[in-house]
């Protein structure tokens, strides 16, 4: 046992980085799989649309701490060979952003009125042209407040990985909590950490949904 | 892939799922009385009341669930005050429930127009009146989604109280890996516990929602 020193809150500090690459890489492979799931969900073919909705259904509905160790212990089963953690955690963590933000995006894309594709075809523009000048930035603007309220999900959400032994922003919490026997100070330098992470986002997603109003 | 040796323990998950359940219906109806409560303060006229529920929204709502369940658990005994896993958890996951019913059962009495308040007064109605025919049955029907979808998110994030180990579902699946070594198959079968959880609930609100609310059916 020792006490709290400076090198404690800099051991905090540094495994920052674990959380914010976490969220990175769920951001850059969830987000073009989100793309994909909410035009997915509002496209002509039924199919096509029930199989993203079921898609999106399993994943919301299993906890993100499922998730990971499905993954964690899955990967090694599912592809034979030994995989790394961050891996794993990865996919887990791509899936739950994919999952979250496809409904988010699909709630844009279905907000805008169906009329306005109409006109845009009468106005003679393509299927693509459409939906890259009419719809998207109008689905984008309803949906940005949402989408940055989910990051702050996101990042709470990085804390689990702490459960399958990867040393971020909460892991490093447990070990000086229990390195210094002094976990009134450590958690709550953890907890402020993450709200001063999620606090901005919590206003600028405020800020947006004022701005950007979608009734008006 | 074996299964067949986590038959024998369908007890324990039965078990670990009903303290899921329970821990999921204390914190939820917990977290509702306050979030009825700070709806009420933040409506009211006490300014430093209302900080005071501003300030507890942002931080339960900008902190890990996990960390606030290692507070509970960790840090209250530094002060005296040892809970036991279940009650740690319980209590760590209602206030985290409460920040955010706070917030949807504010938006649902706001979403009231002031003008059919106006109206009812208009028809000599009491304030209890206006309250109970013309503001709690839509700002109810506009709470509901908003408060059964976030119900279903809490009963998912009971899981974290593994971590203090209250003996719920997610707890359960540790217990039976450490006796069985069948990591994968252990958590697979958990997952769809869950699943079919989450899924029942979502299926009873909806049926509870059309049938109390007459929604109107979308599309």
């Amino acid at each position: 046992m020792r006490s709290f020193s400076v090198i404690d809150f800099v051991s905090l500090v540094a495994a920052l980085r674990w959380t914010v690459l976490l969220v990175v890489l769920a951001l850059a492979f969830g987000a073009p799989l989100a793309l994909g799931l909410a035009t997915g969900r509002v496209s002509c073919f039924a199919p096509l649309r029930w199989a993203m909705a079921a898609i999106i259904q399993v994943i919301q509905s299993v906890p993100l701490l499922g998730l990971l160790f499905f993954f964690y212990f899955g990967m090694p089963v599912f592809l034979g060979i030994q995989v790394p953690a961050i891996i794993a955690v990865t996919v887990a963590y791509t899936l739950y952003t994919a999952a979250f933000l496809g409904e988010i995006w699909r709630g844009g894309l279905e907000a805008v009125k169906l009329a306005q594709w109409e006109a845009g075809s009468c106005l003679g523009l393509s299927l693509w042209q459409q939906f890259r000048h009419i719809i998207a930035p109008q689905a984008l603007r309803l949906s940005l407040p949402p989408t940055v309220g989910f990051l702050v999900q996101l990042i709470k959400g990085t804390s689990l990985a702490s459960i399958v032994g990867f040393v971020e922003l909460a892991r490093a919490g447990q070990v000086v909590s229990a390195a210094t026997f002094q976990p009134l100070l450590t958690y709550a330098l953890v907890a402020a950490i993450y709200f001063a992470l999620c606090l901005p986002l919590t206003l600028w997603s405020r800020s947006l949904e004022a701005r950007l109003d979608g009734s008006r | 892939m074996n299964f067949l040796p986590l038959w024998r323990y369908q007890n324990q998950l039965i078990d670990g799922a009903f303290v899921t359940l329970e821990l999921t219906v204390v914190a939820a109806l917990f977290g509702i009385l306050i979030g009825i409560a700070g709806a009420v303060a933040l409506k009211g006229r006490i300014a430093a009341l209302r900080w005071l529920v501003r300030g507890y929204i942002e931080l339960f709502r900008n902190t890990p669930s996990l960390i606030q369940i290692f507070i509970v658990f960790f840090v209250l005994p530094t002060f005296g005050l040892k809970l036991p896993a279940f009650e740690a958890a319980c209590v760590a996951l209602s206030l985290y429930f409460g920040a955010y019913s706070v917030e949807i059962i504010r938006s649902g009495l706001d979403s009231i127009p002031r003008s059919q308040v106006e109206a009812g007064q208009c028809l000599g109605l009491s304030g209890w009146q206006v309250f109970r025919h013309i503001v709690l049955p839509p700002a109810l029907r506009n709470a509901y989604p908003a408060v059964t979808s976030q119900f279903v998110l809490l009963l998912l994030g009971t899981s974290l109280a593994s971590q203090v180990a209250a003996d719920e579902l997610f707890h359960v699946a540790g217990f039976i890996e450490s006796r069985t070594y069948r990591s994968f198959e252990v958590y697979a079968v958990i997952c769809a516990v869950y699943f079919a959880m989450a899924m029942s609930f979502k299926a009873l609100f909806a049926l509870v929602g059309a049938a109390a609310f007459r929604w109107p059916r979308r599309r």
